[in-house]
This record gives C-alpha cells, structure tokens and sequence, in this order.
C-alpha cells in the first residue's frame, strides 16, 4: 500500500515539475514574443500543460474540458479574431505613457513576489489530501461533479445559462453592421469599375515572376514590379517578398532576350499612347 | 507533491498574467493574460479541491470556465469594433475618456 502511494508520489511530482515549468514558459512566451499569434500559441501550450496538471490532480473531466473549451474553443476564437483584426498587430515598441514600462516591471515582479511569499507561509505544509473517496462515492468524477451541479448548485447552473444567452447576444449586437446604403446591383459595380483606374481585372499576384505565391508581385514587361497584383494584407505584411530582386528578373528573362526587346519596344510604344 | 507547490504555481502563472497587463498594449494579447490568470486561478481551485477531499473547488472552477467563455466572446467583440472604427488594436488608442 505505503509503496504504490510511493509510486504514484513520485510519478505526479514528475508531472508537476514538467507540465509546471512547461506552463510558466508558455506564459513567459506569450509575455515577451512580438507577434500575437505567437502569444496565442504559447498560451495554448500553458493550457494544455495546466489541463495534464488537472489530470494529475484526480480531475479528469476539468483536464477535457479544459482541453475542449479553452484549447479548443476559447484559443481558437482568439486566433480567429487575430485573423479578422489583421496581420500588422505586433506589438509597437514606442511608449506611448511615458515612464510606464519601468514601473510595469517594478510593480509585476513585486506582485509576484509578495503573492508567492504570503502563500508560502501562510500555507505551508498543507496537506495534499485524496480525493479518492469522493471521486468514487458515485461512481466516478463525472458523477460527482453532476450531483454537486445539479443539486446544491443548481441555481447558478441555470444563471449561467443566462449569462451565456447574454453573452452571444451581446457579441452578435455588438459586431452587427448595418448597411446605410442599399446593396450595389451588378450594373453599378460594373459602371464603378469602368469609371475607376482599372476597367480590366487587376494582375494576379506571381505573372511573370519566378514564384506564383500570393505574396510574390507580378512582373510588368519591363522587370518592375506590379504593385496593384499584390492582395492587401499581403502589402501590408513586412514578411511579403515586396522587392524584386532584379537579378533573379535577368537570371529568368537572359534566355528570351527577343522576346524582351520586342516587350520593350511595345512598352515603349504603348507608355507614349498613354500620356 | 503538497497544495502548496500547486499553489505557487498558480501564483507565479496569476503574477506573470498581471505582469502581462500592466506590460503589454495589443489588446488581444491583453485579453490573453486575463485568460491566464483565470487558469491560474483555476488551478488554485483544482488543487484546493483534493486537500479538501470533495469536489466543490472543481465545480467552481467549471464555472470559473464557463464565466471566462462568456467574457471572452464580449471582449473579443469589443475589439472587433473597436478595431473597424480605429484600424488599431492597441490599448492605448481609444483615449476619449482621458481626463
């Protein structure tokens, strides 16, 4: 008996100091990595990490819904609006309250330390305890959670599905938009797009260049990039192969010397009708 | 493995979300470290629960998740909007109500 409780002691303090450290360097990630979806994904290591800790902690229906809500669900509705607010979203470093940043650590760290110091000694040397007979006095953890739900806890169970219903309706009112004007019918975009600067399509991003990836400019007969064939978010993203590098443009076109000059030449002519 | 090293962690996670508050200004990452220190509070929860020996701490902390669900699908609303009238999802930007 003493000996298999001696098994599970060391097994779950194995499991405390890997998820645990694990844990704290996802949430040291999310703290200092420059980009929000890099943050996004470090906490879903911490919550994964925390979800194996429930697990350890004889609670294994918290350790899948932690797994299913927040890894799951609430993350993904993370990355999901990070998709919809953009990609330049990185953090700027310019201070915009000046002196914040200084005081910022200084009052973090000494949180920390104080929550942590206070704990240890107003806790110390609290007992681990089981939950063994109350994880198995209905049969199961689920079963226990169930009973205490739906019997002492009933009524904030049933609150709780109010504030949920509030919660999708406030969330559907708030990013509702409403249309001022009636919907434009396929006759007046056509006119719009024959009155604005590009009455044909605009250039699919990678023509003539020696990628086709979305974040790769066409090339205009002349080697110069074509800045309209770029997607927008795709021009906004400093990551996007925005310069050309002309001499990969000689290195592709140097087989097809007739045909460039005969593009210069039509360029040449066409660029003069133009002005 | 004593309450006690589960509770320091959920303080040291707890301190890192606030310290991420106070630190960071893109709003979601903000909200990000909300969600952090409501695990770690989940996690203090957890572990009160089994030196306790019955299940209320987890029920608690089910209800903690399902509190942080609603809050996270207004919040990330607000920044939408926010986001649509400002082009920015920065904390810092909308400052009207600065004195």
């Amino acid at each position: 008996m003493t000996a298999t409780l001696a098994v599970q002691n060391t097994g779950e303090a194995a499991v405390f100091w890997i998820c645990g450290a694990l844990a704290v360097l996802g949430a040291m990630g999310m703290l200092f990595s420059r980009k929000a979806v890099h943050s996004a994904l470090f906490l879903a290591m911490t919550m994964i990490n925390l979800a194996i800790l429930y697990v350890s902690l004889s609670a294994p229906f918290l350790g899948m819904v932690q797994v299913i809500v927040y890894t799951g669900a609430i993350m993904m509705l993370f990355l999901f609006v990070l998709m919809v607010v953009g990609v330049d979203s990185s953090d700027s470093l310019i201070e915009t309250l000046k002196g914040q940043r200084g005081p910022a650590i200084f009052f973090g760290l000494g949180f920390g330390v104080l929550l942590v110091g206070l704990l240890g000694q107003g806790t110390s040397d609290m007992p681990a305890g089981s939950l063994e007979q109350a994880n198995t006095v209905r049969g199961g953890n689920l079963q226990g959670i169930a009973e205490l739900i739906f019997t002492r806890y009933v009524f904030a169970f049933e609150v709780t599905s109010a504030l949920l219903i509030t919660a999708a309706l406030g969330a559907m009112i708030l990013t509702h938009q409403e249309h001022y004007k009636p919907k434009a019918t396929q006759r007046e975009l056509s006119e719009a797009r024959f009155k604005g600067p590009h009455p044909s399509p605009l250039p699919p991003p990678g023509t003539f260049a020696r990628h086709n990836a979305v974040d790769t400019p066409a090339l205009l007969p002349d080697g110069s990039a074509a800045e309209v064939s770029l997607p927008r978010p795709m021009a906004l993203r400093d990551t996007a192969v925005n310069r050309v590098d002309v001499e990969e443009v000689d290195e592709v076109m140097e087989g097809h010397d007739v045909v460039v000059d005969e593009l210069d030449a039509a360029t040449d002519d066409t660029s003069g009708e133009e002005r | 493995m004593t309450t006690d090293h589960y509770i320091a962690l959920a303080a040291i996670l707890f301190s890192l979300g606030a310290f991420g508050m106070l630190f960071r200004r893109n709003a979601i990452v903000v909200f990000m470290c909300v969600e952090l220190m409501l695990n770690a509070s989940n996690l203090a929860f957890v572990a009160f629960a089994r030196m306790h020996g019955n299940l209320e701490g987890q029920v608690f902390a089910f209800f903690t998740m399902v509190v942080a669900a609603a809050e996270v699908v207004v919040g990330l609303a607000i920044i939408v909007v926010i986001f649509r009238t400002r082009r920015s999802a920065s904390v810092d930007e909308p400052s009207l109500l600065r004195f």
